[in-house]
């Protein structure tokens, strides 16, 4: 039986679809602007972020309003709080974006301290875990929301081997001090936006199964419970 | 949280003639909590109910097979004296339904018809009684008022009381909030979260919230079917099954 409700699910889901391309047109270009050195990307990206701030608060109210209204149970219940925590970990992700495109306007002031090439992997693995992760959403697709969350060590480790290897080259020149820094601030950014990529695989994994997977809570539970 | 089964069925198959009503169901009722019956209209929850103290034993041509366990005894069985399973086992209905007495009559009913002659005793039961089913302090100065001069509510909640008088240990509810407004309603709800400390509550009620906010066990019946049992707060976020999750989403019923 189709609900007068299921309308206004489906128009939740197309908010959410919405900001999600939103946010992820902000990443990539944030990263093409610092790739390939063009400024306008940047500013493109500075410019958006009010959207996104404007599409969640319309989210949140939606959703909010649903829960007051409707009282969802079961499925329902599940989308509806996902697509609140959903629209957060967006929101962040834009933020992150805007975050990457300032610390590039500045870097692009200087001549590159070296060759990008950790940082664009980086960038490449963070987007396309922010691809998965909303395809596992709009097709409920608990596998591959579980592989997103698998990916973020890949991340982690490759954040860490880009701070290595700029700490070596402030260590060896002061000079280079200020433009490494903005580069590890760009890796932080990047792995922060895979983590919220992760939250949103965990969201969907929720939303599919009715299960919490986030923080090992299981297996935290059942230590819990074996004195 | 400790369970102990307090009414138990085992393969209870329920017939109006040739009609079966309830097929195989097993259902353990959880002393010390409340169990809510959902389905659709004609699902056989309010049968399922009336199968606990034997509220269909008046009925025509109806036939019940299996087990109704009451503490592990069969009330079925031939020893069981059913005017006494009844007072161990109370039901408040649908329609609040006071006797056309005085408020304290109605609640010291039970108690007279049990040989209970002693005014002081009497008195103190009634009083007892109104307060549980929060009730006294509304009615304190109107006992002798006739029950029908009482709100809808407040007859549900005279109706409440006059079941706890004779001390039961099961209550069943059959849909008993359906005729009265949201506020009662509210009342009704906060008193059987409060009853389950002293006695174990079975509800029917066709209002899903309303199994969602007073039960801790919520069993699913469609046509004659348990189709799924478990915790409460498993069935209004994950049910296990799609038939749950259609009817309490509101896909059909």
């Amino acid at each position: 039986m189709e609900r007068h409700f299921d309308e206004e699910l489906t128009r939740l889901n197309e908010k959410l679809l919405n900001m999600a391309r939103m946010v992820e047109e902000s990443v990539a270009l944030a990263v093409k602007g610092l790739k390939e050195r063009q400024v306008e990307f940047g500013r493109d990206v500075l410019g958006r972020e009010q959207d996104v701030n404007l599409v969640e608060i319309e989210i949140d109210e939606l959703c909010l309003k649903l829960l007051a209204l409707r009282q969802p149970v079961a499925g329902d219940l599940r989308f509806i709080t996902s697509a609140m925590k959903i629209a957060g970990e967006l929101e962040r992700m834009g933020d992150l974006a805007v975050n990457i495109a300032e610390v590039s306007l500045e870097l692009l002031k200087v001549p590159l301290l070296k060759p990008l090439i950790d940082i664009p992997r980086m960038a490449s693995i963070a987007q396309s875990m922010v691809k998965d992760a909303l395809t596992a959403f709009v097709n409920r697709d608990e596998k591959l929301a579980r592989a997103v969350c698998e990916r973020d060590d890949e991340v982690d480790s490759l954040n860490d081997q880009i701070f290595r290897e700029l700490l070596t080259y402030m260590m060896s020149d002061p000079v280079t001090i200020n433009r490494a820094v903005g580069l590890i601030l760009i890796g932080r950014h990047l792995e922060r936006i895979a983590d919220h990529a992760t939250n949103i695989g965990e969201d969907v994994i929720y939303l599919v199964l009715g299960k919490t997977i986030k923080h090992h809570i299981e297996e935290i539970r059942r230590e819990q419970e074996t004195p | 949280m400790d369970i102990k089964p307090k009414v138990e069925t085992r393969d209870l198959n329920f017939f109006y003639g040739r009609s079966q009503v309830l097929k195989n169901i097993n259902l353990v009722c959880a002393e010390h909590h409340v169990t809510a019956i959902i389905g659709p209209s004609g699902c056989g929850k309010s049968t399922f109910i009336r199968t606990l103290n034997r509220m269909n034993d008046v009925i025509l041509g109806a036939r019940v097979e299996g087990q109704v366990l009451l503490d592990g005894v069969n009330i079925n069985s031939p020893a069981v004296d059913v005017v006494e399973l009844r007072r161990r086992v109370g039901m408040v209905f649908q329609k609040p339904n006071p006797f056309p007495k005085s408020v304290f009559d109605n609640v010291a009913y039970g108690l007279r018809i049990n040989g209970i002659k002693d005014r002081a005793k009497i008195e103190d039961a009634v009083e007892k009684s109104l307060r549980e089913a929060a009730l006294w302090n509304e009615v304190k100065d109107r006992l002798r008022e006739n029950a029908f001069a009482l709100s809808g509510g407040q007859q549900q909640r005279l109706c409440i009381a006059r079941a706890l008088a004779v001390k039961p240990e099961v209550i069943l509810f059959d849909e008993p909030c359906s005729a009265i407004d949201p506020v009662a309603t509210a009342k009704i709800e906060d008193l059987i979260i409060k009853l389950k400390r002293a006695y174990t509550v079975v509800i029917v009620t066709h209002n899903m919230q309303q199994a969602a906010r007073v039960s801790d066990f919520t069993a699913f019946l469609m046509l004659g079917d348990l189709i799924e049992f478990d915790k409460t707060e498993k069935i209004f976020t994950n049910p296990a099954n799609r038939l749950t999750e259609d009817y309490i989403t509101g896909r059909f019923g």
